[in-house]
């Protein structure tokens, strides 16, 4: 019975065609990434939150004579080189990490994301300026802005934040202008042109929400990557000051003990990872649910 | 305007585009001219790059920042060349309205279909949100979108392409243009779908009044639907006429080869269709002469000096060649070809 034609019938498209939306959270719901990175995102974000009102320790109180001790009912996991809690240095570490993801990404999709849309818009001499400001700025690294920044008003977090949110730019103004460029070229914005509309409302109602499914993954990216450029400029003393913790500064204070006690890297390198895996996967969701083309029961 | 029903509604002359392409300036279009009265009908035919979807974008305003375009284009009396493009966007969708070849593409996959048609009709008009889908419902309905009631919020994925260029009718009737420019609006479409979609545009323009300028490269097509036609090559009009005319007497040697070049049915088994010699030229590097001439059977020295007029062959037809004498000795048209 199974001719060749038969065979080469794509059995998946025939069965699984797709339904009407049938609401979003119904769909969402069944979307394992996405339910998955939900679950991990709300995991690190219930963290910050608890650590606004509970701490099994104050994250910030020394006690030298319990230094590195190993996990015991009194502290979860153990204390750092400084006897602090680690469950509560990572609880409150949670809130810092939030915060300057939440802020740089947000500094980076705002202006990249204006800056992208206006070159794929305007095209000529402003796309020219806005993407030869934005090879300027990419060549210098974070971490060279930073200590820049730093230089003019000081180190600290806000310093880190900013100077991080500005080294996105550039990577989302690409992106954007790249995607954007790209749906310019499609022949609905033709129509939507010969229906009458200018330049900004088709680049609110039909560039915008055709490059977004891509923003959300590349800004969950973007996320990840603050963590991880946020680690390091703490470690550079240019970010989060002592004693307020953060996930970046645990990992490089435990760099150095990290033959006597390798577990104290463990943790917050964990919680980095499960923050990062966790938006990942959340963008990933974001992406299938958003589209609608992929709208279709799982 | 209400001076008379017979002025003209769309007045072409000599219109020319030249392109900056990367091979350099292409003069895409050169000295086209016609006119439209309200309801009235006109074919473009020619081959791909002929210059007639450069024509119809055109008169859209919606050809590149960099393409020049020379010549006039009046809508009831008002230049259209030259306008600024916010003026311009007042009359696109709302008084010229334009349907594209790819039903697949021309709609935006995260809107709703709904959306998509109500569009124009917020855009141009004061009508609230639930009149446009008042109203977007029934334009669907009117495109024969069956279900439309229940199908408005559906995304364009889940139609077919025949349904979806019913749709995109439906978009571009929304505002109930003046003008209907219609750019091969079947080419993509299956041919049992061709003949449904194109009797629905006819009967659209007819109740409508409005003035249709339908692009097709299939004579077919034109035959069928339109008043009158223009042929182009090489981004000039070869020669134009009413359609009975031309097809009954065809004067330019390209309109007669395009003609020859059509399949048809009852032809003897093993005949080959034929062809039209050679390529179109490039629209950078055209002939100073005619711009069939490298293509053409019965080509003269002369021919090749400077571009032909349009010489006079008939009531209102005109056909740009300097051998009319030589081409249309014998008849070649639809009524030679039933005992050809």
């Amino acid at each position: 019975m199974s001719t060749p034609l038969s065979a080469s019938v794509d059995v998946e498209a025939v069965t699984a065609r797709p339904r009407l939306a049938t609401g979003f959270w119904r769909r969402a719901l069944r979307h394992r990434s996405f339910v998955i990175g939900g679950a991990l995102s709300l995991m690190v974000l219930f963290a910050a939150l608890l650590s606004l009102v509970w701490t099994p320790w104050s994250a910030y109180e020394i006690d030298v004579t319990a230094k590195l001790r190993p996990p015991s009912a009194t502290h979860w996991l153990g204390t750092d080189v400084l006897g602090r809690d680690i469950v509560s240095l990572l609880l409150v570490g949670a809130r810092s990490t939030i915060m300057v993801g939440v802020i740089a990404v947000s500094i980076g999709l705002t202006f990249g994301v204006c800056l992208g849309l206006i070159a794929a818009a305007r095209k000529g001499w402003t796309e020219e300026i806005i993407m030869r400001m934005s090879d300027f700025t990419f060549a210098f690294p974070a971490v060279l802005s930073a200590i820049m920044l730093a230089a003019v008003a000081g180190p600290g977090m806000v310093t880190s934040i900013v100077a991080i949110g500005i080294f996105q730019i550039p990577t989302l103004v690409r992106l954007t202008r790249g995607s954007a460029n790209a749906i310019w070229a499609r022949e609905f914005v033709l129509a939507a042109r010969a229906s009458g509309k200018g330049g900004f409302r088709i680049t609110i109602e039909h560039v915008l929400p055709n490059v977004l499914p891509i923003l959300i993954v590349q800004a969950t990216i973007q996320f990840a990557l603050a963590i991880l450029a946020e680690a390091a400029l703490s470690y550079l003393g240019l970010g989060t000051q002592p004693p307020q913790p953060s996930w970046g500064r645990m990992l490089n204070d435990a760099q150095t003990l990290l033959f006597q006690s390798p577990m104290l890297a463990v943790y917050p390198g964990a919680a980095i990872a499960i923050a990062v895996l966790g938006l990942n996967l959340l963008g990933d969701g974001l992406r299938d649910l958003l589209d609608p083309r992929l709208a279709r029961e799982r | 305007m209400s001076d008379t029903a017979n002025a003209p509604l769309i007045e072409v002359r000599d219109l020319g585009v030249r392109l900056n392409t990367s091979r350099g300036p292409a003069q895409a279009v050169r000295g086209v001219s016609f006119s439209l009265r309200r309801g009235e009908t006109l074919g473009l035919v020619g081959e791909s790059g002929c210059g007639k979807s450069v024509t119809a974008l055109a008169l859209m305003g919606l050809l590149p920042e960099s393409a020049v375009v020379s010549g006039s284009i009046r809508l009831d009396g008002h230049e259209l060349v030259g306008l600024s493009d916010a003026n311009y966007c007042k009359l696109r969708g709302n008084r010229i309205s334009m349907i594209f070849q790819e039903p697949m593409t021309a709609l935006n996959p995260m809107h709703t279909i709904g959306r998509q048609v109500a569009e124009p009709l917020r855009r141009h008009t004061n009508c609230s949100a639930a009149d446009a889908r008042r109203e977007a419902i029934a334009l669907l309905d009117r495109v024969g979108l069956p279900d439309a009631a229940k199908r408005v919020d559906a995304y364009p994925h889940q139609f077919s392409g025949g349904q979806r260029q019913r749709i995109t009718i439906a978009m571009a009737l929304a505002c109930q243009p003046d003008v209907l420019i219609a750019d091969e609006p079947t080419t993509a479409l299956d041919v049992t779908i061709q003949g449904q979609i194109l009797d629905l545009i006819a009967d659209l323009v007819a109740e409508r009044g409005m003035s249709m300028i339908l692009i097709s490269h299939d004579l077919g097509v034109i035959a069928e639907n339109v008043q009158r036609m223009m042929v182009m090559y090489g981004g000039i009009v070869v020669e134009s006429g009413a359609t009975n005319t031309v097809f009954t007497r065809m004067g330019h040697p390209y309109t007669q080869g395009l003609f020859r070049a059509r399949p048809r049915l009852g032809a003897r088994k093993g005949t080959r269709l034929q062809t039209i010699a050679g390529t179109v030229p490039e629209l950078a590097d055209l002939p100073s002469g005619c711009t069939f001439a490298d293509r053409c059977g019965i080509v003269e020295d002369r021919c090749r000096v400077a571009l032909p007029a349009v010489v006079d062959v008939g009531a209102r037809h005109g056909v740009r060649c300097i051998r009319t004498d030589v081409s249309m000795a014998e008849t070649v048209g639809a009524v030679e070809h039933d005992h050809a």
